[in-house]
């Protein structure tokens, strides 16, 4: 992973000291909650329901065990004994002192870690593929371009203050694991027919209360132009984003008003004169930076397949597990393995000091001391040996993290919802817990398959609920919090937006609602296949019909 | 008179802002005053031909583009900040730097607090009225919140990576 030299360490140091000096002003009432609102939002530091939130910078969800470690302390020291792993591969702290958030970011400075620019109108974490460098499917490792991005990204002077956020993603492999179609800009790579690098460049998809997927407005932009192109995006952004409205604001809104291919013209034109100028890439810098991101000391093994064959037959916990929480490794011999952050009875996402520490332990261990967060709220060690899967296993068991429901629907992506965040209409944290419970029986859970639960809390879409599968959405009615079911979302490469079912529910309805909707999928399903196939097949309407049937 | 920041120093100054609805009804001919565009754009014959010493100032949501043919006319052009979350002069600034090649003196004016110095600097601005109810001599500091940076901009042309 990329290691801080002593600029980078130099930067985030000097952060520290500025922020400790904003924060002490702010205290002695030197600066007005209204000016001092966005300095701590561009270090992650909200006003909540009960205490400040803190937003730790994960970049692209990669972490080293001894930050893992700092993560643990400062849950420890300075929370209430856990983190929460957010949907953009950050980890926020729920219950920080705003006093002592100076301190708590100096500590992370130690460990090379910080939470700049995770909130604000600024250009936020790039996020990728949790499975980077190890998925079978890559074209190239996004990461040192996620690196590139998030240097140029960091304290950019033009772009501290945009209309509203800015969130890119970055894919590097064939699936899109990243979500790229639902980010404010999209990256990813391609080559033309003399086999040289490029990306595809895709700007104004996002979610929130306008869900839009994006356009491409780039099929080919060579990779020494990155910055220079991005850079145009963001200008034409910063002058002509709307700013009158903040839910007009996001990049989306500019680009559906002009037409992508309007968009893209103004982004030529201003890019025709940035174009060649000093952020050009070097070869020099690319190899830098990729150098960070080189294979680690892998062994030369062989497949494990006979020997996991008789692990399952000898462990049948093993076998599901094997199934749904282990993926194959682009290297002969090893496996990247998820820890499921979705155990029923348990918040999506969180994860206490001690199984911090514990994972840390387990990453030194297990998997070269690395361990990467995804937008699924999960954790991963991306580099296990496949002989040395049945003993990760019999201690992720024992820490609650092997249970074997990655990708059901039990491994919902959730908000923190009406529990912590000022913004929510309603809790999400329930509602989650509530339909696990409803299906705790894994038999089934397997046999439903890949289903993509989503919840948020509110239309912000922290929980995504525009591209599940199934998504659900609290809504505020007179008061009292219900929820609306949308179906038919997907954030893969075949990105859609869910539509909306009908009239929103109570929460104590929410387990029956899903749960006739999956008796539909189960009736019309043909063979294996997938809830969000089914769906696209039948429609909405069996759905429908079913849900609403009581209230005829 | 008023204090402010130019060239990295707390100085005296003397120009003389006009405010956006601005005539040319009764300016008086000698002193140094700052115009808004749009009383540039209707009269600048006429603002030339006085003794005074001339600036223009933009709104956040005029365009650098519409004075770059007139650079030679300005000892000093002013970006308003009408509130310092509006970041859009930060890339007039730029352009008028980088793009059109612009010498003299930028000025920030509007709401122009501390704490955004550090990025106005980068983006080319080298004089910063301060809000009025705050102290100037203060904000000096924040001109070096950071000691290093990664991006080209107008103060370092050259990113970190081409000199790391």
């Amino acid at each position: 992973m990329y290691v801080y030299d002593e600029y980078d360490q130099r930067i985030i140091e000097d952060r520290v000291k500025q922020y400790r000096d904003q924060t002490r002003r702010y205290l002695a009432g030197e600066l007005s909650e209204e000016e001092f609102r966005p300095l701590r939002l561009q270090n992650g530091l909200y006003v909540q329901r009960y205490a400040p939130m803190l937003r730790v910078c994960v970049p692209y969800g990669l972490m080293s065990s001894r930050q893992l470690r700092k993560l643990a302390h400062v849950a420890r020291h300075y929370d209430k004994g856990y983190a929460h792993i957010s949907t953009r591969q950050n980890v926020q702290f729920n219950w920080p002192a705003l006093e002592e958030v100076p301190d708590i970011l100096a500590e992370l400075a130690e460990v090379q870690m910080h939470a700049i620019q995770t909130s604000g109108n600024c250009i936020r974490n790039v996020t990728t593929d949790q499975f980077a460098g190890v998925a079978v499917d890559e074209l190239i490792d996004p990461r040192p371009w996620c690196e590139i991005i998030r240097q140029w990204a960091t304290f950019h002077p033009e772009f501290a203050y945009l209309p509203r956020k800015f969130k890119f993603a970055v894919n590097g492999a064939q699936s899109d694991r990243a979500a790229i179609e639902v980010h404010d800009i999209g990256v990813e790579p391609v080559k033309n027919a003399a086999g040289e690098l490029g990306f595809r460049i895709l700007v104004g998809g996002g979610l929130g209360r306008t869900p839009i997927v994006g356009a491409f407005i780039n099929e080919f932009l060579p990779w020494q132009h990155l910055l220079s192109y991005l850079e145009a995006i963001l200008r034409v952004y910063n002058r002509y984003g709307r700013r009158d409205n903040k839910y007009k604001a996001r990049i989306k809104i500019l680009v559906k008003a002009l037409t992508p291919s309007v968009f893209a013209e103004k982004v030529d034109a201003e890019w025709a004169h940035l174009k060649d100028g000093t952020s050009t890439l070097t070869e020099a810098e690319v190899h830098r930076i990729a150098n960070h991101f080189v294979d680690p000391a892998y062994q030369t093994l062989q497949d494990q397949s006979a020997l996991l064959e008789a692990q399952q037959a000898e462990h049948p916990g093993f076998a599901r597990w094997l199934a749904r929480n282990v993926v194959a490794h682009k290297k002969t011999g090893y496996a990247a393995v998820t820890l499921s952050l979705k155990a029923s009875g348990y918040a999506p996402g969180d994860i206490t000091d001690k199984q911090l520490d514990a994972v840390a332990d387990l990453a030194d261990r297990y998997s070269f001391g690395e361990v990467r967060s995804s937008h699924e709220q999960n954790l991963i060690l991306a580099d296990v040996e496949q002989a040395q899967l049945l003993s990760l296993w019999a201690e992720l068991r024992e820490l609650g993290f092997a249970t074997p429901n990655i990708g059901l629907l039990t491994d919902m992506i959730c908000c923190p919802g009406g529990d912590f965040c000022s913004l929510a209409n309603a809790k999400s944290i329930p509602v989650a817990d509530a339909i696990q419970r409803r299906f705790a029986d894994l038999d089934y859970l397997f046999d439903l398959g890949d289903i993509d639960l989503n919840i948020s809390g509110c239309m912000n879409a922290c929980g995504h609920h525009h591209v599940g599968h199934i998504g659900i959405l609290g809504v505020d009615k007179k008061g009292q919090e219900f929820y609306q079911v949308s179906l038919g979302g997907s954030a893969s490469r075949d990105a859609s937006l869910g539509q909306i079912l009908g009239p929103s529910f109570a929460q104590d309805d929410m387990p029956d609602v899903i749960s006739k909707i999956i008796d539909v999928f189960v009736e019309q399903r043909s063979e294996d296949e997938m809830f969000i196939d089914t769906f696209r097949r039948i429609g909405m309407a069996p759905f429908k019909e079913r849900v609403y049937a009581a209230n005829h | 008179m008023q204090r402010i920041i130019k060239n990295g120093a707390v100085c005296e100054d003397n120009w003389h802002l006009l405010a956006k609805d601005a005539t040319l009804d009764g300016l008086p001919n000698s002193d140094d005053l700052i115009v808004p565009y749009a009383l540039w754009a209707e009269h600048a014959h006429a603002l030339k031909a006085r003794d005074g010493k001339l600036g223009v100032w933009l709104d956040s949501d005029e365009q650098a583009e519409d004075i770059a043919d007139d650079l030679q006319h300005f000892a000093v052009i002013a970006l308003n900040f009408p509130n310092f979350n509006d970041g859009r002069n930060y890339s007039n600034a730029r352009l008028l730097r980088e793009r059109f090649g612009y010498q003299g003196e930028l000025r920030a004016i509007g709401d122009v607090l501390r704490d955004q110095l550090f990025f106005y600097q980068r983006c080319g601005f080298n004089s910063f009225v301060i809000r009025a109810d705050r102290d100037t001599e203060d904000a000096l500091a924040s001109l070096n919140d950071f000691s290093e940076v990664y991006q080209s901009a107008v103060d370092q042309p050259q990113p970190l990576f081409r000199r790391r």
